[in-house]
Protein backbone atom coordinates (compact mmCIF):
# COMPACT_ATOMS: atom_id res chain seq x y z
CA UNK A 1 0.00 0.00 0.00
CA UNK A 2 1.15 3.35 -1.02
CA UNK A 3 2.05 5.91 1.69
CA UNK A 4 0.00 8.56 0.02
CA UNK A 5 -2.38 7.95 -2.91
CA UNK A 6 -4.18 10.98 -4.82
CA UNK A 7 -7.09 8.96 -7.29
CA UNK A 8 -7.79 11.23 -10.08
CA UNK A 9 -8.56 14.27 -7.63
CA UNK A 10 -10.05 17.87 -8.70
CA UNK A 11 -10.48 20.32 -5.90
CA UNK A 12 -11.85 23.73 -6.10
CA UNK A 13 -12.05 26.25 -3.85
CA UNK A 14 -15.61 27.90 -2.66
CA UNK A 15 -15.78 31.36 -4.76
CA UNK A 16 -12.72 30.60 -7.51
CA UNK A 17 -13.09 30.43 -10.76
CA UNK A 18 -10.88 27.74 -11.54
CA UNK A 19 -9.67 24.38 -10.12
CA UNK A 20 -6.92 24.73 -7.50
CA UNK A 21 -6.24 20.58 -8.46
CA UNK A 22 -7.51 19.18 -11.62
CA UNK A 23 -7.67 14.93 -11.58
CA UNK A 24 -4.30 14.75 -9.71
CA UNK A 25 -3.19 10.61 -10.09
CA UNK A 26 0.23 10.19 -7.92
CA UNK A 27 1.47 7.41 -5.26
CA UNK A 28 4.14 8.62 -2.92
CA UNK A 29 5.46 5.83 -0.97
CA UNK A 30 7.34 5.03 2.95
CA UNK A 31 11.11 7.20 2.83
CA UNK A 32 10.68 8.78 -0.39
CA UNK A 33 11.77 12.26 -0.73
CA UNK A 34 9.39 14.29 -3.25
CA UNK A 35 10.17 17.82 -3.72
CA UNK A 36 6.63 19.80 -5.53
CA UNK A 37 7.66 23.27 -7.56
CA UNK A 38 5.87 25.15 -10.32
CA UNK A 39 5.02 28.78 -10.60
CA UNK A 40 2.68 30.77 -8.01
CA UNK A 41 -0.47 29.50 -7.98
CA UNK A 42 0.00 26.52 -9.65
CA UNK A 43 -1.49 24.19 -6.73
CA UNK A 44 1.48 23.04 -4.69
CA UNK A 45 -0.52 24.62 -1.26
CA UNK A 46 -3.24 22.69 -1.86
CA UNK A 47 -1.44 19.68 -2.57
CA UNK A 48 0.27 19.65 0.76
CA UNK A 49 -3.26 20.24 2.26
CA UNK A 50 -5.06 17.37 0.78
CA UNK A 51 -2.35 15.01 1.70
CA UNK A 52 -3.65 15.44 5.90
CA UNK A 53 -7.30 16.24 4.75
CA UNK A 54 -7.39 20.32 5.11
CA UNK A 55 -8.76 20.28 1.84
CA UNK A 56 -11.67 19.32 1.47
CA UNK A 57 -12.57 19.03 5.49
CA UNK A 58 -11.34 22.35 6.66
CA UNK A 59 -11.22 24.49 3.18
CA UNK A 60 -13.96 23.55 1.62
CA UNK A 61 -15.48 23.48 -1.85
CA UNK A 62 -15.78 21.20 -5.29
CA UNK A 63 -14.45 17.83 -4.70
CA UNK A 64 -14.07 14.93 -7.31
CA UNK A 65 -12.45 11.81 -6.57
CA UNK A 66 -9.96 10.96 -3.38
CA UNK A 67 -6.78 10.77 -1.64
CA UNK A 68 -5.83 7.85 0.16
CA UNK A 69 -3.17 8.84 3.02
CA UNK A 70 -2.11 6.01 4.94
CA UNK A 71 -4.72 3.76 3.43
CA UNK A 72 -7.64 6.30 4.53
CA UNK A 73 -9.76 7.93 2.47
CA UNK A 74 -9.28 11.70 3.52
CA UNK A 75 -12.88 12.54 2.75
CA UNK A 76 -14.36 9.92 5.24
CA UNK A 77 -12.09 9.96 8.03
CA UNK A 78 -11.65 13.36 10.46
CA UNK A 79 -8.91 15.53 10.12
CA UNK A 80 -7.01 14.26 13.46
CA UNK A 81 -7.10 10.52 12.35
CA UNK A 82 -4.12 12.47 9.80
CA UNK A 83 -2.26 14.74 12.13
CA UNK A 84 -0.31 11.42 13.35
CA UNK A 85 0.35 10.42 10.08
CA UNK A 86 1.45 13.74 7.71
CA UNK A 87 2.81 16.45 9.99
CA UNK A 88 2.92 19.76 8.28
CA UNK A 89 5.05 23.09 8.61
CA UNK A 90 4.42 25.81 7.16
CA UNK A 91 6.23 28.60 6.12
CA UNK A 92 5.44 31.02 9.22
CA UNK A 93 6.44 29.38 12.17
CA UNK A 94 4.69 31.71 14.18
CA UNK A 95 1.65 30.97 12.64
CA UNK A 96 1.58 27.61 14.11
CA UNK A 97 3.33 27.77 17.71
CA UNK A 98 0.58 27.80 20.33
CA UNK A 99 1.93 27.76 23.77
CA UNK A 100 5.11 29.78 25.73
CA UNK A 101 8.15 27.22 25.75
CA UNK A 102 9.39 24.80 23.73
CA UNK A 103 8.90 21.83 25.79
CA UNK A 104 4.92 22.53 26.08
CA UNK A 105 5.00 23.43 22.33
CA UNK A 106 6.39 19.58 21.54
CA UNK A 107 4.32 18.16 24.02
CA UNK A 108 0.85 19.59 23.14
CA UNK A 109 0.42 17.85 20.12
CA UNK A 110 0.72 14.11 22.11
CA UNK A 111 -1.42 15.36 24.90
CA UNK A 112 -4.32 16.42 22.83
CA UNK A 113 -4.27 12.90 21.49
CA UNK A 114 -4.13 11.10 24.93
CA UNK A 115 -0.80 9.84 24.88
CA UNK A 116 0.64 8.68 28.02
CA UNK A 117 2.58 11.26 30.44
CA UNK A 118 5.51 9.32 30.55
CA UNK A 119 5.87 8.89 26.57
CA UNK A 120 4.98 12.44 25.95
CA UNK A 121 8.17 13.41 28.14
CA UNK A 122 10.41 10.36 26.02
CA UNK A 123 9.24 12.15 22.70
CA UNK A 124 9.89 15.52 24.45
CA UNK A 125 13.48 14.68 25.03
CA UNK A 126 14.43 12.97 22.11
CA UNK A 127 13.16 15.67 20.00
CA UNK A 128 15.12 18.30 21.98
CA UNK A 129 18.14 16.40 21.36
CA UNK A 130 17.39 15.88 17.82
CA UNK A 131 16.33 18.89 16.60
CA UNK A 132 18.92 20.81 18.70
CA UNK A 133 16.61 22.49 21.04
CA UNK A 134 18.54 22.32 24.63
CA UNK A 135 19.16 26.00 24.63
CA UNK A 136 15.61 27.28 23.63
CA UNK A 137 14.35 25.01 26.16
CA UNK A 138 13.70 28.11 28.50
CA UNK A 139 12.88 30.83 25.95
CA UNK A 140 9.53 32.27 24.74
CA UNK A 141 8.77 31.83 21.16
CA UNK A 142 8.25 35.59 20.80
CA UNK A 143 12.16 35.59 21.69
CA UNK A 144 13.33 33.12 18.78
CA UNK A 145 14.20 34.11 15.76
CA UNK A 146 12.53 32.48 12.56
CA UNK A 147 14.77 29.35 12.23
CA UNK A 148 14.61 28.61 15.87
CA UNK A 149 10.70 28.74 15.64
CA UNK A 150 10.87 26.86 12.51
CA UNK A 151 12.57 24.34 14.12
CA UNK A 152 10.14 24.30 17.34
CA UNK A 153 7.77 24.33 14.95
CA UNK A 154 8.95 21.08 13.28
CA UNK A 155 9.61 19.26 16.84
CA UNK A 156 6.45 19.72 17.45
CA UNK A 157 4.73 18.32 14.05
CA UNK A 158 7.32 15.32 14.73
CA UNK A 159 5.86 14.81 18.31
CA UNK A 160 3.06 12.57 16.81
CA UNK A 161 5.17 10.57 15.54
CA UNK A 162 4.08 10.89 11.55
CA UNK A 163 5.17 8.96 9.16
CA UNK A 164 5.89 11.92 6.11
CA UNK A 165 6.71 15.25 6.60
CA UNK A 166 4.61 17.90 4.31
CA UNK A 167 6.62 20.89 4.29
CA UNK A 168 5.27 23.89 2.28
CA UNK A 169 8.37 26.31 1.98
CA UNK A 170 8.93 26.29 5.56
CA UNK A 171 12.66 28.03 4.50
CA UNK A 172 11.14 30.86 2.70
CA UNK A 173 11.33 33.91 5.51
CA UNK A 174 14.60 32.34 6.69
CA UNK A 175 17.74 33.88 6.05
CA UNK A 176 19.88 31.04 3.56
CA UNK A 177 22.43 29.98 6.27
CA UNK A 178 19.33 29.19 8.83
CA UNK A 179 17.24 27.97 5.72
CA UNK A 180 20.17 25.61 5.29
CA UNK A 181 20.55 24.25 8.82
CA UNK A 182 16.37 23.45 8.33
CA UNK A 183 16.72 21.75 5.11
CA UNK A 184 19.76 19.53 6.47
CA UNK A 185 17.69 19.09 9.28
CA UNK A 186 14.85 17.46 6.62
CA UNK A 187 17.52 15.68 5.16
CA UNK A 188 18.58 13.81 7.85
CA UNK A 189 15.02 13.16 9.03
CA UNK A 190 14.57 11.62 5.43
CA UNK A 191 17.64 9.34 5.68
CA UNK A 192 16.16 8.10 9.08
CA UNK A 193 13.63 6.60 7.18
CA UNK A 194 10.68 9.17 6.98
CA UNK A 195 9.57 10.06 3.96
CA UNK A 196 8.70 14.04 3.25
CA UNK A 197 7.40 16.00 0.80
CA UNK A 198 8.87 19.81 0.53
CA UNK A 199 7.49 22.77 -1.40
CA UNK A 200 10.35 24.58 -2.52
CA UNK A 201 10.91 27.69 -5.35
CA UNK A 202 14.84 27.30 -4.78
CA UNK A 203 15.92 24.01 -6.19
CA UNK A 204 19.79 25.34 -6.07
CA UNK A 205 19.04 24.45 -2.22
CA UNK A 206 17.25 21.19 -2.41
CA UNK A 207 17.32 19.77 -5.66
CA UNK A 208 20.35 17.34 -4.06
CA UNK A 209 18.47 16.13 -1.69
CA UNK A 210 15.75 14.92 -3.55
CA UNK A 211 14.39 11.66 -4.88
CA UNK A 212 12.36 12.78 -7.19
CA UNK A 213 10.57 16.02 -8.18
CA UNK A 214 7.21 16.77 -9.34
CA UNK A 215 6.32 20.02 -11.65
CA UNK A 216 3.17 21.61 -11.27
CA UNK A 217 1.74 23.95 -13.31
CA UNK A 218 -2.28 25.06 -13.14
CA UNK A 219 -3.16 22.74 -10.75
CA UNK A 220 -1.99 19.61 -12.83
CA UNK A 221 0.73 17.43 -12.81
CA UNK A 222 3.38 18.30 -15.95
CA UNK A 223 6.41 16.13 -15.23
CA UNK A 224 7.51 13.80 -12.27
CA UNK A 225 10.43 12.03 -11.98
CA UNK A 226 14.14 11.84 -11.08
CA UNK A 227 15.56 15.38 -10.01
CA UNK A 228 18.49 15.22 -12.94
CA UNK A 229 15.60 14.02 -15.56
CA UNK A 230 13.21 16.75 -14.89
CA UNK A 231 15.26 19.61 -14.27
CA UNK A 232 16.91 18.91 -17.76
CA UNK A 233 13.87 19.17 -19.18
CA UNK A 234 12.90 22.68 -21.19
CA UNK A 235 9.73 22.38 -20.02
CA UNK A 236 10.96 24.16 -16.58
CA UNK A 237 12.15 27.04 -18.56
CA UNK A 238 8.72 27.37 -19.98
CA UNK A 239 6.13 26.96 -17.08
CA UNK A 240 9.26 29.11 -14.69
CA UNK A 241 10.66 26.88 -12.87
CA UNK A 242 14.00 28.10 -10.98
CA UNK A 243 16.44 25.48 -12.01
CA UNK A 244 19.75 25.53 -10.50
CA UNK A 245 22.21 27.67 -11.97
CA UNK A 246 24.86 24.76 -12.62
CA UNK A 247 22.15 22.95 -14.50
CA UNK A 248 21.57 25.85 -16.59
CA UNK A 249 25.22 26.54 -16.90
CA UNK A 250 25.26 22.22 -18.12
CA UNK A 251 22.04 23.34 -20.67
CA UNK A 252 23.70 26.17 -22.09
CA UNK A 253 26.97 24.36 -22.28
CA UNK A 254 24.88 21.40 -24.33
CA UNK A 255 23.20 23.86 -26.97
CA UNK A 256 26.96 24.98 -27.91
CA UNK A 257 28.03 21.47 -28.34
CA UNK A 258 29.69 20.88 -24.89
CA UNK A 259 28.18 17.48 -23.38
CA UNK A 260 29.44 17.28 -19.48
CA UNK A 261 27.77 13.79 -19.20
CA UNK A 262 25.61 13.93 -16.53
CA UNK A 263 23.01 16.37 -15.81
CA UNK A 264 24.89 18.94 -11.80
CA UNK A 265 22.65 20.12 -9.40
CA UNK A 266 25.10 22.49 -7.61
CA UNK A 267 28.00 23.94 -8.69
CA UNK A 268 30.61 21.58 -6.92
CA UNK A 269 29.16 19.31 -9.48
CA UNK A 270 29.68 21.24 -12.68
CA UNK A 271 33.10 21.64 -11.60
CA UNK A 272 34.03 18.09 -11.17
CA UNK A 273 31.90 17.22 -14.43
CA UNK A 274 34.13 19.73 -16.16
CA UNK A 275 37.36 18.06 -14.29
CA UNK A 276 36.37 15.07 -15.39
CA UNK A 277 35.42 16.03 -19.01
CA UNK A 278 39.21 17.59 -19.59
CA UNK A 279 40.96 13.93 -18.62
CA UNK A 280 38.80 11.79 -20.69
CA UNK B 1 17.88 62.18 -1.62
CA UNK B 2 17.37 60.54 1.62
CA UNK B 3 20.45 61.02 4.09
CA UNK B 4 20.29 59.00 7.52
CA UNK B 5 22.62 60.66 9.97
CA UNK B 6 23.87 58.97 12.27
CA UNK B 7 20.23 57.06 13.08
CA UNK B 8 19.86 55.22 16.31
CA UNK B 9 16.80 53.43 16.92
CA UNK B 10 15.60 51.28 19.72
CA UNK B 11 12.15 48.87 19.93
CA UNK B 12 12.13 48.76 23.23
CA UNK B 13 14.63 50.43 24.94
CA UNK B 14 16.74 47.18 25.88
CA UNK B 15 18.07 45.80 22.97
CA UNK B 16 19.41 48.63 19.83
CA UNK B 17 17.96 47.68 16.40
CA UNK B 18 20.03 50.34 14.92
CA UNK B 19 23.24 51.33 16.18
CA UNK B 20 24.16 54.67 14.16
CA UNK B 21 23.14 54.42 10.20
CA UNK B 22 24.99 57.14 8.08
CA UNK B 23 23.81 56.99 4.50
CA UNK B 24 22.93 58.94 1.36
CA UNK B 25 20.51 57.72 -1.49
CA UNK B 26 20.50 59.77 -4.29
CA UNK B 27 17.84 60.06 -6.95
CA UNK B 28 17.80 57.74 -9.38
CA UNK B 29 19.80 54.95 -7.52
CA UNK B 30 19.02 51.28 -7.70
CA UNK B 31 20.64 49.47 -4.30
CA UNK B 32 20.47 46.17 -2.47
CA UNK B 33 20.69 46.12 1.17
CA UNK B 34 21.65 42.41 2.87
CA UNK B 35 22.18 41.27 6.15
CA UNK B 36 21.24 38.38 8.50
CA UNK B 37 17.74 38.25 10.19
CA UNK B 38 17.54 40.81 12.78
CA UNK B 39 20.64 43.14 11.42
CA UNK B 40 18.26 45.98 11.20
CA UNK B 41 17.42 46.28 7.67
CA UNK B 42 13.78 46.48 7.75
CA UNK B 43 13.47 49.01 10.52
CA UNK B 44 16.14 51.07 8.11
CA UNK B 45 13.94 51.12 5.42
CA UNK B 46 11.02 51.64 7.93
CA UNK B 47 13.17 54.88 8.62
CA UNK B 48 13.21 56.08 4.99
CA UNK B 49 9.62 56.33 4.70
CA UNK B 50 8.75 57.83 7.84
CA UNK B 51 7.05 55.00 10.17
CA UNK B 52 10.07 54.77 12.31
CA UNK B 53 11.40 58.39 13.36
CA UNK B 54 15.14 58.04 14.54
CA UNK B 55 15.70 58.56 18.52
CA UNK B 56 19.48 60.06 17.90
CA UNK B 57 20.33 61.46 14.58
CA UNK B 58 18.51 62.62 11.65
CA UNK B 59 16.61 61.46 8.38
CA UNK B 60 16.84 64.16 6.18
CA UNK B 61 14.16 63.78 2.63
CA UNK B 62 14.79 66.07 -0.29
CA UNK B 63 16.59 68.51 2.21
CA UNK B 64 13.74 67.94 5.40
CA UNK B 65 14.21 66.82 8.66
CA UNK B 66 11.63 63.82 8.61
CA UNK B 67 10.75 64.77 12.30
CA UNK B 68 8.77 67.56 10.87
CA UNK B 69 7.13 66.00 8.34
CA UNK B 70 3.69 64.08 8.45
CA UNK B 71 3.63 60.25 7.43
CA UNK B 72 1.29 61.21 4.62
CA UNK B 73 3.76 63.97 3.53
CA UNK B 74 6.71 61.18 3.31
CA UNK B 75 4.31 58.72 2.13
CA UNK B 76 3.14 60.30 -1.56
CA UNK B 77 7.19 60.27 -2.04
CA UNK B 78 8.81 56.94 -0.27
CA UNK B 79 6.53 53.98 -1.13
CA UNK B 80 7.46 50.88 1.34
CA UNK B 81 5.99 47.39 -0.08
CA UNK B 82 6.04 45.08 3.33
CA UNK B 83 7.60 41.70 3.92
CA UNK B 84 4.27 40.07 4.67
CA UNK B 85 1.73 40.90 2.24
CA UNK B 86 -0.94 40.08 4.86
CA UNK B 87 0.05 43.10 6.70
CA UNK B 88 -1.00 45.00 3.82
CA UNK B 89 -3.94 43.92 2.21
CA UNK B 90 -7.30 44.82 3.68
CA UNK B 91 -9.87 45.03 0.76
CA UNK B 92 -11.81 42.70 -0.42
CA UNK B 93 -11.00 42.87 -4.24
CA UNK B 94 -7.37 43.02 -5.75
CA UNK B 95 -8.60 46.21 -8.31
CA UNK B 96 -10.36 47.94 -4.81
CA UNK B 97 -7.11 47.29 -2.98
CA UNK B 98 -4.37 48.61 -5.87
CA UNK B 99 -6.99 51.84 -6.62
CA UNK B 100 -7.43 52.30 -2.99
CA UNK B 101 -3.65 54.09 -2.84
CA UNK B 102 -4.11 55.73 -5.94
CA UNK B 103 -7.42 57.29 -5.71
CA UNK B 104 -5.98 58.57 -1.97
CA UNK B 105 -2.89 60.11 -3.70
CA UNK B 106 -5.69 62.57 -5.71
CA UNK B 107 -5.72 60.38 -9.26
CA UNK B 108 -9.36 60.36 -10.89
CA UNK B 109 -11.39 57.25 -11.28
CA UNK B 110 -10.37 56.31 -15.07
CA UNK B 111 -6.77 56.91 -13.72
CA UNK B 112 -6.66 55.24 -11.36
CA UNK B 113 -8.10 51.82 -13.00
CA UNK B 114 -5.52 52.57 -15.74
CA UNK B 115 -2.56 52.51 -13.91
CA UNK B 116 -4.25 49.48 -12.34
CA UNK B 117 -4.33 47.46 -15.55
CA UNK B 118 -0.84 48.41 -16.36
CA UNK B 119 0.70 47.26 -13.00
CA UNK B 120 -1.77 44.20 -12.62
CA UNK B 121 -1.29 43.24 -16.34
CA UNK B 122 2.78 43.62 -15.90
CA UNK B 123 3.25 41.24 -12.58
CA UNK B 124 1.16 38.83 -14.59
CA UNK B 125 -2.01 39.65 -12.23
CA UNK B 126 -4.54 40.12 -15.34
CA UNK B 127 -7.74 38.66 -14.71
CA UNK B 128 -7.48 38.80 -10.68
CA UNK B 129 -9.18 42.02 -10.56
CA UNK B 130 -12.60 40.76 -9.32
CA UNK B 131 -10.40 38.20 -6.77
CA UNK B 132 -10.19 38.49 -3.06
CA UNK B 133 -6.82 38.82 -2.43
CA UNK B 134 -7.48 36.45 0.55
CA UNK B 135 -8.57 33.57 -1.91
CA UNK B 136 -4.97 33.86 -3.92
CA UNK B 137 -2.14 32.10 -2.77
CA UNK B 138 0.74 33.00 -1.05
CA UNK B 139 2.72 34.22 -4.03
CA UNK B 140 0.06 36.13 -5.56
CA UNK B 141 -0.85 38.32 -2.79
CA UNK B 142 2.68 39.06 -2.37
CA UNK B 143 1.99 40.32 -5.99
CA UNK B 144 -0.86 42.14 -4.78
CA UNK B 145 1.05 43.91 -2.31
CA UNK B 146 3.61 44.97 -4.88
CA UNK B 147 1.13 45.86 -7.31
CA UNK B 148 -0.58 48.46 -5.00
CA UNK B 149 2.07 50.53 -4.30
CA UNK B 150 4.33 50.55 -7.93
CA UNK B 151 0.89 51.44 -9.56
CA UNK B 152 1.54 54.66 -7.00
CA UNK B 153 4.97 55.06 -8.89
CA UNK B 154 6.69 56.70 -5.79
CA UNK B 155 9.94 58.88 -6.35
CA UNK B 156 11.84 56.37 -3.48
CA UNK B 157 10.10 52.71 -3.95
CA UNK B 158 11.86 50.54 -0.94
CA UNK B 159 10.64 46.72 -1.04
CA UNK B 160 11.02 44.36 1.91
CA UNK B 161 12.35 40.90 0.53
CA UNK B 162 9.96 41.11 -2.84
CA UNK B 163 11.37 37.58 -4.28
CA UNK B 164 9.60 35.56 -1.37
CA UNK B 165 7.58 32.68 -2.87
CA UNK B 166 7.83 33.96 -6.21
CA UNK B 167 9.09 31.42 -9.36
CA UNK B 168 11.80 32.51 -11.96
CA UNK B 169 9.29 34.07 -14.12
CA UNK B 170 7.58 36.51 -11.69
CA UNK B 171 11.02 37.25 -10.55
CA UNK B 172 12.10 38.40 -13.79
CA UNK B 173 9.31 40.44 -14.26
CA UNK B 174 9.80 41.93 -11.30
CA UNK B 175 13.41 42.82 -11.95
CA UNK B 176 12.35 44.18 -15.38
CA UNK B 177 9.92 46.58 -13.89
CA UNK B 178 11.99 48.08 -11.31
CA UNK B 179 14.57 47.97 -13.68
CA UNK B 180 12.11 50.66 -16.13
CA UNK B 181 10.74 52.38 -13.11
CA UNK B 182 14.52 52.97 -12.24
CA UNK B 183 15.08 54.34 -15.70
CA UNK B 184 12.62 56.54 -15.58
CA UNK B 185 14.41 58.43 -12.71
CA UNK B 186 12.88 56.14 -9.47
CA UNK B 187 14.91 55.62 -6.78
CA UNK B 188 14.67 51.22 -5.96
CA UNK B 189 15.84 50.06 -2.61
CA UNK B 190 15.25 46.37 -2.07
CA UNK B 191 16.03 44.33 0.90
CA UNK B 192 16.58 40.46 0.61
CA UNK B 193 18.69 37.15 1.14
CA UNK B 194 18.41 36.64 -2.33
CA UNK B 195 22.01 36.91 -4.05
CA UNK B 196 21.21 35.90 -6.95
CA UNK B 197 18.38 38.81 -7.77
CA UNK B 198 21.07 41.21 -6.26
CA UNK B 199 24.25 39.79 -8.11
CA UNK B 200 21.72 40.33 -11.44
CA UNK B 201 19.78 43.44 -10.96
CA UNK B 202 21.37 46.21 -8.42
CA UNK B 203 24.71 47.70 -8.96
CA UNK B 204 25.21 48.41 -5.23
CA UNK B 205 25.01 46.45 -2.29
CA UNK B 206 24.88 47.67 1.54
CA UNK B 207 25.32 44.90 3.72
CA UNK B 208 24.41 45.08 7.09
CA UNK B 209 25.06 43.23 10.51
CA UNK B 210 24.36 43.88 14.17
CA UNK B 211 22.53 47.28 13.55
CA UNK B 212 26.08 48.68 11.17
CA UNK B 213 26.72 49.30 8.03
CA UNK B 214 29.36 46.69 7.66
CA UNK B 215 30.09 46.98 3.74
CA UNK B 216 28.52 49.59 0.98
CA UNK B 217 30.34 49.65 -2.53
CA UNK B 218 29.54 47.85 -5.89
CA UNK B 219 27.84 44.40 -5.97
CA UNK B 220 30.57 42.88 -6.89
CA UNK B 221 32.94 44.07 -4.32
CA UNK B 222 30.73 43.76 -1.62
CA UNK B 223 29.62 40.38 -2.22
CA UNK B 224 33.21 38.85 -3.07
CA UNK B 225 34.09 39.82 0.83
CA UNK B 226 33.79 36.24 1.93
CA UNK B 227 33.57 37.79 5.96
CA UNK B 228 30.75 40.09 4.85
CA UNK B 229 28.90 36.70 3.55
CA UNK B 230 29.50 34.71 6.56
CA UNK B 231 28.03 37.97 8.76
CA UNK B 232 25.11 38.27 6.37
CA UNK B 233 24.23 34.28 7.25
CA UNK B 234 24.84 34.39 3.53
CA UNK B 235 25.22 31.26 1.51
CA UNK B 236 27.91 31.94 -1.26
CA UNK B 237 25.94 31.81 -4.76
CA UNK B 238 26.73 28.31 -6.68
CA UNK B 239 28.03 29.94 -9.59
CA UNK B 240 31.32 31.72 -7.05
CA UNK B 241 31.19 27.82 -5.56
CA UNK B 242 32.02 26.14 -9.01
CA UNK B 243 34.30 28.55 -9.70
CA UNK B 244 36.44 27.91 -6.72
CA UNK B 245 36.00 24.32 -7.28
CA UNK B 246 37.52 24.92 -10.89
CA UNK B 247 40.21 27.29 -9.59
CA UNK B 248 41.76 24.08 -7.55
CA UNK B 249 42.33 22.83 -10.89
CA UNK B 250 42.60 25.59 -13.68
CA UNK B 251 44.63 28.23 -11.74
CA UNK B 252 43.13 30.46 -14.85
CA UNK B 253 39.71 30.81 -13.56
CA UNK B 254 39.42 34.26 -12.63
CA UNK B 255 39.00 35.59 -8.73
CA UNK B 256 35.47 36.78 -9.40
CA UNK B 257 33.23 35.31 -10.90
CA UNK B 258 29.44 35.66 -10.58
CA UNK B 259 27.56 35.73 -13.26
CA UNK B 260 26.39 32.78 -14.42
CA UNK B 261 27.41 33.89 -18.04
CA UNK B 262 31.16 34.29 -17.07
CA UNK B 263 31.41 30.65 -15.60
CA UNK B 264 29.62 29.52 -19.14
CA UNK B 265 32.44 31.11 -21.25
CA UNK B 266 35.30 30.34 -18.59
CA UNK B 267 33.89 26.34 -19.48
CA UNK B 268 33.96 27.05 -22.89
CA UNK B 269 37.41 28.20 -22.38
CA UNK B 270 38.52 24.94 -20.64
CA UNK B 271 37.00 22.36 -22.69
CA UNK B 272 36.41 23.99 -26.46
CA UNK B 273 39.64 22.54 -27.24
CA UNK B 274 39.08 19.53 -26.07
Amino acid sequence: MALIEFADFSFKYLGADSLALKRIKLTIDNGEYVVITGPSGCGKTTFCRAINALVPQFHRGYVAGNVYTDGKNTREYEVATFASVAGLVFQNPENQLVTLDVEKEIAFGPENLGVAPSEIRRRVEELIELLDLEELREKHPHEMSGGEQQRVAIAATLALKPKVLVADEPTSNLDPQSAEAILEIIAHLNKRGMAVVLVEHRLDLVAKDASRIILMDKGRIVADGDPREVLAMDLCEEIGVGVPKATQVYKRLKTRGIELGNVPLTGVELAELVQEATSR
Amino acid sequence: MIILEDVHYSYDGVYTALRGISLQVDDGERFAVIGANGAGKTTMVKHMNGLLRPQKGRVILDGRDTKFMSVAEIARKVGLVFQNPDHQLFLDSVKKEVEFGLRNIGFTESEAAQRRQKTLASLGLEGFAERSPFTLSGGERKRVALASVLSTEPRFLALDEPTIGQDAHQKNQLAQMLAEMNKRGRTVVVVTHDIEFVIENFPRTIAMADGQIIADGSTNMVLSNDEVIERCSLAPPQMTLAARALRNVFPEVGQRLTLLSELEETIMGILGGA
